[in-house]
């Protein structure tokens, strides 16, 4: 597969969340404000990536046993590692966020592509395999943060674009997020017309 | 006698009013991924419950004993007592949990082969399911005593099975119903999951 390919595959039609059904936990967690899903996407794609790349820079040493072990340590390092600089320079957001840049660890999108994509590829393609998803997870975000502020809170990254007598408590809570999400699939699907048996 | 009710309202709250996956989303993907299945929902519940309630109150034994500023003056050497390794908890949280899987895996599959065969497939796909490393960081985060971490850790893991066992029922029904295309499968389950979790929200208004 070209580079491109596996960079733009992941944006659209294969997309994380919507098709392959990874990393729903934090896509629903983080959406209360734009603000939050933009440093999370670039979190995570942080992560993914650079793990995408040292995870293939070591898949010809790594006993196939042991190979979860290891990649949690190189994940978990790197989550530890972001979550100590958004505490220095973000620390407002890092709050907001709390346990769910640590959590980054655990989301499937990461395990994910380090053991299906990364434990098989070269290193430049890993790289850019990792930097796809994270933007495709990131666009999703994004999507379902915008519509959540602008319902919710009646903002858009803190500009006020609606009254403040429509906001819609609904969209800040769980179920908001939920909904939301399900109605996005739907939309994502039709367009690319895929259907799960 | 005071501290048992403490204990009861803390579990009430972790199971109903705090659920673990309905109000933190944590654990979603295994959710969705199984709740196609009933037999198999019960049987990944009860694996949380169980690895929930040994790996909360043994990280916090790890983060007591070992981690917080502090923590190693029980060796009674001087020059450790100031060491603060409170930066590796997220390596050491989830490297606990993946061995303790690891181990508990292998300790079933010797003693009891019938409880192996009803958890055994589902254990490995634990270590990365965030309900677990999430509880343990909940634990942390909000300062829990040991017993307060058992009681905890027990008790979110119910909350998540009651959840799953819940949206599998539903989803069994689901399948004789007549879906748009688009919406099948994940779609019409993020909407039934949403719903549920607003029937969950009710229980907010308990004060405990």
């Amino acid at each position: 597969m070209s580079n491109k390919k596996t960079f733009i595959d992941p944006l659209i039609d294969n997309n994380p969340i919507t098709r392959q059904v990874l990393g729903i936990c934090s896509a629903l967690a983080v959406t209360v404000k734009v603000e939050q899903a933009l440093v999370m996407t670039l979190a995570l794609t942080f992560v993914v990536a650079m793990s995408n790349a040292i995870v293939s820079l070591l898949r010809k040493y790594i006993p196939s046993s042991i190979r979860i072990i290891v990649q949690l340590i190189v994940i978990s390092t790197l989550v530890t590692l972001i979550d100590k600089v958004l505490e220095a320079y973000m620390y407002d957001i890092s709050k907001e966020l709390s346990v769910f840049i640590a959590l980054i660890v655990t989301n499937c999108i990461v395990m994910g592509r380090a053991d299906a994509f990364a434990m098989q590829n070269d290193v430049k393609s890993s790289f850019i395999d990792g930097l796809g998803n994270g933007l495709g997870y990131g666009s999703i975000l994004i999507i379902v943060a915008s519509f959540r502020e602008i319902l919710g809170f009646g903002t858009f990254l803190n500009f006020r674009i609606l009254p403040e007598f429509l906001n819609n408590g609904l969209m800040i809570l769980a179920p908001g997020a939920f909904i939301i999400l399900g109605l996005i699939i739907w939309f994502q699907r039709s367009i690319t017309s895929f259907v799960e048996e | 006698m005071e501290t048992l009710v403490h204990f009861l309202s803390l579990a009430t709250k972790s199971i109903f009013i705090e659920n673990i996956l309905l109000a933190y989303f944590l654990g979603m993907c295994s959710f969705l991924a199984i709740s196609k299945n009933v037999e198999a929902s019960i049987g990944i519940g009860k694996a949380v419950i169980f690895v929930n309630g040994i790996t909360v109150p043994l990280n916090w034994l790890i983060k007591t004993y070992l981690l917080d500023q502090g923590a190693l003056s029980w060796t009674g050497i001087e020059s450790l007592v100031s060491v603060d390794l409170s930066f590796l908890t997220l390596i050491c949280f989830i490297s606990t949990i993946a061995a303790l899987v690891q181990f508990v895996e292998m300790f079933i599959d010797k003693f009891s082969p019938s409880l192996y065969n009803s958890l055994g497939i589902f254990l490995p796909l634990i270590t990365v399911n965030c309900s677990i490393l999430g509880a343990s960081i909940f634990m942390d985060e909000r300062g829990y005593t040991f017993g307060e971490s058992i009681v905890f850790g027990t008790s979110s893991g119910i909350g998540f099975f009651l959840a799953i066992v819940c949206m599998a029922t539903m989803r069994f029904k689901l399948r004789y119903s007549n879906i748009p295309d688009g919406l099948k499968g994940l779609g019409i389950t993020m909407i039934l999951t949403g719903l549920l979790s607003m029937a969950y929200l009710s229980f907010s208004g308990i004060q405990l």
